[in-house]
């Protein structure tokens, strides 16, 4: 779950990390009336959980009253990158006079809590690594020891602060590292922090939270239920059923059992020339009921025009999925090319109801992804 | 010999008393699996298939001292505590079924268990199996496998069956299968389960199940191009058409700031030699190429 960049800087206030003076608003009026407390010139930055923001006209310099209205509500009716905006953070302008770049985040292989740090701040992390690994400090934490002083001495060191800013930064790194943890955070980013004239401050909050440990933060989980933000609603629907889901470009509707087996099946009808639509696991052990609404989705979906469901079932029984489909079929009353490949336990009484119901069914995938890659080419 | 679950495996039941818990701790027996105790606390003195079950895993060890290897089916807010009970009381094999263990605990308690040499598999993994030697402490389904002299190491469940069970029908059986999970942490790497396979005389070519997430892959290329491949290796990649930032079913399955895509990992696969199918079919293919003169 991300946070949204006001939500993240309310967190950062309250964790001893500067931040620009500033608030939310939620309209064209509210965002005068937010300028009139902060002053001019002001920034107004539509709050979106998309990257490249600022690129792509999201964020904007104001100097005026007539030009704040007009930023503001061009924001509100037109979105950024399609995603619409409910919120505008307006906040004072600040004299950069240098930008930094903190983070702190978990290193999987290496099990441990890592800070990033780089004096080249401003630009997005990707590229500093790419363009130029060395200019990326990384100071590691060991989860059973935790965060010590000395690791917040090294953070200040990396930067070549002078002493006062050495200190605050120490504080800062102090405060993402508390954040993480009560948190759950899988990522606390700070791009840039700002040397400005008033010190250090943080001018981008980026906070993820582990979705695993949502269950110990209820009030996120509320937010999370109340404004689905980054998911789709196809991927909300999938959530409550119980499978997960991905939205892609293509056309062919796909439905696979386990992670690992439904990216390969992508792969898979890529691989023949076709274009897959979605991932889409159903799980371990899906229910008929769970593979019904798995393929409704799919079948009301208008882009996609036939779906290959690929199962091997272990814990999944074939002739649960086999009914599954069935009462998708009779519940939607949609009909598009299937192409169905079913393998594993219960795999004779999974293709009896099947052919009773006169859809084919493979048992090569390799051949089941060619013929629907086939099937949709011919449409 | 097989690695991490032999003959000689005896094993404890965390969660004994659940759904899957039960229903797995009777197909584990039916496959011929040593389990000697369960544990749920509250549930002292009931039986799941025959199974005594205690509150502690303390109690378990101490009324059954061949218990060497616990499978932990307690879901995700207890998980941790399991995992730190079983190394407390002693066990050096814990393999984690459970999904959705958040990552700081995840690596808290995986640091802790290799800090005391305690092996965990998982979490979020189907288990091992060692189809030779009649154990298989996990969730999988046993047509996918047999006997014989291949070792499979993976991050995913189904698709590990479906390319063991290719390989099977192609005349290859198995050493030991292994699922090391599919989230971002997990207690064994890649690393960690090659170096097992190569040290393992019953093992003659080993199959990487990798896919987009994280540096594993990457990983595992670095230390066999310093350290030699001592024995062959063939390997899949799953996640080529996923796109950036989405979560691709597993929690690590995700690619983030640049990392992790299927074309870095097959590029570093195959630079040291190591040749990577482009469908799970064609495992049994390199497998024939491969792995006939072992």
């Amino acid at each position: 779950m991300r946070l949204y960049e006001y939500e993240g800087k309310n967190i950062f206030s309250r964790y001893d990390i500067p931040v620009p003076k500033g608030s939310v608003a939620s309209s064209v009026e509210e965002v005068v009336k937010k300028i009139s407390e902060i002053g001019l010139p002001a920034v107004l930055k539509a709050q979106v959980l998309v990257g490249g923001r600022g690129k792509a006209g999201g964020i904007k310099l104001v100097r005026n009253i007539e030009e704040a209205k007009h930023v503001s509500e061009h924001l509100f009716k037109t979105g950024v990158k399609g995603v619409p905006v409910k919120k505008i953070l307006v906040e004072e302008a600040v004299n950069i006079i240098k930008e930094y770049y903190i983070s702190l985040t978990i290193d999987r292989s290496l099990r441990k809590y890592v800070y990033l740090v780089s004096s080249e701040g401003g630009v997005d992390i990707e590229e500093i690594a790419a363009s130029k690994p060395e200019a990326i400090h990384k100071i590691y934490i060991d989860p059973l020891v935790g965060l010590r002083d000395y690791h917040l001495r090294r953070v200040a060191e990396s930067l070549n602060l002078d002493p006062e800013n050495s200190k605050k930064i120490q504080i800062i790194a102090k405060g993402l590292y508390k954040i993480m943890t009560d948190y759950d955070a899988d990522l606390v980013e700070i791009n840039p922090l700002a040397l400005t004239d008033k010190g250090l401050i943080a001018l981008d909050s980026k906070i993820t939270i582990d979705d695993n440990a949502l269950f110990r933060h209820k009030d996120l989980e509320e937010s999370l239920s109340a404004d689905p933000r980054e998911f789709t609603e196809e991927e909300v629907i999938a959530k409550k059923h119980g499978f997960s889901y991905v939205s892609l470009e293509g056309d062919i509707g796909i439905i696979g059992n386990g992670a690992g087996l439904t990216m390969a099946t992508l792969d898979l009808v890529a691989h023949f020339g076709g274009k897959p639509a979605n991932f889409l696991d159903i799980g371990g052990g899906a229910s008929a009921e769970r593979v019904k609404a798995a393929l409704s989705l799919l079948l009301r979906d208008k882009r996609i025009k036939a779906v290959f469901i690929n199962v091997y079932g272990g814990i999944t029984r074939c002739d649960e999925v086999a009914r599954g489909i069935i009462s998708a079929l009779e519940e939607t009353g949609i009909r598009k090319p299937l192409v169905v490949r079913l393998v594993g336990t219960r795999e004779e009484e999974g293709r009896k109801i099947l052919e009773e119901a006169g859809i084919n069914y493979f048992i090569n995938d390799d051949e089941a992804a060619e013929h629907v890659v086939e099937l949709v080419k011919n449409l | 010999m097989a690695i991490i679950v032999d003959r000689n495996t005896r094993v404890v039941v965390q969660g004994i008393t659940g759904k899957e818990g039960s229903f797995h701790t009777e197909a584990m027996l039916r496959y011929g699996t040593k389990i000697v105790a369960g544990v749920t606390p509250g549930k002292e003195g009931m039986k799941v298939a025959g199974i005594p079950v205690y509150n502690t895993v303390a109690k378990a060890v101490r009324n059954h001292p061949e218990i060497n290897t616990s499978i932990i089916f307690v879901p995700a807010p207890f998980a941790p505590d399991a995992v730190y009970e079983a190394i407390d009381a002693g066990i050096k094999v814990i393999v984690v079924i459970t999904e959705g263990i958040p990552v700081h605990d995840e690596i808290k308690m995986i640091n802790y268990a290799r800090s005391k040499g305690v092996i965990v598999v998982g979490p979020n993994c189907p288990g091992v199996i060692s189809p030779g030697e009649r154990v298989k402490v996990g969730i999988m389904p046993e047509r996918s496998f047999g006997p014989g002299n291949i070792g499979v190491v993976s991050r995913s469940g189904t698709l590990t069956y479906e390319i063991s069970e290719a390989l099977l029908k192609t005349g290859f059986g198995h050493s030991t299968v292994i699922g090391i999970g599919g989230d971002p942490v997990t207690g064994l790497d890649f690393i960690d389960v090659v170096e097992m396979f190569f040290k393992d005389p019953e093992t003659k070519g080993i199959v990487v199940i990798g896919e987009i997430g994280g540096d594993a892959e990457e990983r595992l290329a670095d230390h066999i191009k310093k350290t030699g491949l001592r024995k062959p290796i063939i390997a899949f990649i799953a996640g080529k058409t996923a796109p950036p930032g989405k979560r691709m079913g597993h929690a690590g399955a995700i690619i983030t700031m640049g990392m992790g895509s299927a074309e870095s990992k097959i590029k570093a696969f195959e630079s040291i030699g190591i040749p990577v199918a482009s469908t799970p079919m064609q495992i049994a293919d390199l497998a024939k190429k491969y792995f006939s003169d072992k």
